[in-house]
């Protein structure tokens, strides 16, 4: 492998190993950040019903 | 229990207790991501451009650094549910629940990974993308008991009745493990056998092994983080009338809503 154009051609599979590693990160960044937004948001919810009960 | 040293009985008393569990949880994060990476990068480094191009498969092979760690992790994470659902049967531990119903999503996106991968990579060196063959049918399979856990789950209102159902499921459902792993050498199929996880030497070179298993332990990492970022919202979720959630939401959001 000498050239950058040459690593990502991966010796003509490039369409295959790429979509495999793309598909895996996306997958993987998505477990992570779902759970961070829901926790977020259930926390702002639980913070509202906690405002409520004081008022 | 005697024979158990003191510390540990008492760690485990400890994370059976949800608050301590979150905050263990908290303090242990940047530890596990920090580790994560450090094994991510030189694993992605060395399997992506360090390692020597396979001779029969070309640079194709190198998609084993994502499909067999992550296939690895589709076995490991169902037995961790297994192992969580007989815990959860017999001793009613709230953790055990959580850990068990948090991995799930995690189980089922290595399986879906092994499988898309797997396909990706059998494209080019079978001619096909998918055979009804038994190693194939039994991970697909396995997609499903994870999407089951996780539908059961959801499906059950009271959240106790809803951990008993999905423990027994996981518990049923790991008879299918062993059928995964000797698949290959039980039935006749385009899938290649085992060349690490088997008896005596692997039959792969030094070099393609080591990014192999820099991967498989990254992954597991990977888990670890994913896996508690799921059990923190559980838990908030299910202990959120219990005094120290309040305690959380005054201290995380305090500061938003003045």
């Amino acid at each position: 492998m000498n050239s950058f154009a040459e690593f990502l051609a991966m010796g003509g599979y490039g369409f295959y190993v790429w979509t495999a590693y793309a598909i895996a990160f996306v997958v993987l960044l998505l477990n992570i950040v779902l759970p961070a937004i829901q926790r977020r948001q259930l926390l702002r919810q639980l913070a509202l019903k906690q405002k409520r009960i004081k008022q | 229990m005697s024979f158990i040293p003191a510390p540990i009985v008492r760690f485990y008393h400890r994370m059976a207790s949800p608050p301590h569990f979150y905050s263990f949880t908290e303090k242990l994060m940047p530890w596990l991501i920090v580790i994560f990476v450090l094994l991510l990068i030189p694993g992605l480094y060395m399997g992506l451009y360090l390692a020597p191009t396979d001779y029969q498969q070309g640079d194709s092979y190198r998609i084993i650094y994502i499909h067999v760690p992550a296939a690895w992790m589709s076995l490991f994470i169902y037995v961790i549910m297994a192992v969580c659902g007989a815990i959860s049967l017999i001793w009613r531990m709230k953790i055990a629940d959580v850990v068990l119903i948090s991995s799930a999503p995690i189980g089922a996106s290595f399986t879906f990974i092994a499988l898309v991968t797997g396909s990706l990579w059998g494209k080019p060196m079978w001619g096909t993308w998918w055979v009804w063959d038994a190693r194939l049918t039994s991970e697909l399979i396995l997609l499903f008991l994870y999407l089951g856990v996780i539908s059961l789950y959801g499906a059950i209102e009271d959240k106790r009745t809803a951990s008993r159902a999905v423990a027994i499921l996981a518990l049923v459902g790991v008879v299918n493990i062993p059928i995964i792993h000797y698949s290959v050498q039980w039935w006749n199929t385009l899938h290649q056998g085992p060349t690490v996880a088997k008896a005596g030497k692997p039959s792969i070179h030094l070099d393609m092994l080591i990014p192999l298993l820099l991967m498989a332990t990254a992954f597991k990492f990977y888990y670890a983080i994913a896996m508690l970022q799921v059990a923190k919202v559980e838990l908030l979720m299910r202990e959120q009338n219990s005094q120290w959630v309040k305690n959380k939401v005054v201290d995380v959001m305090g500061k938003v809503n003045e």
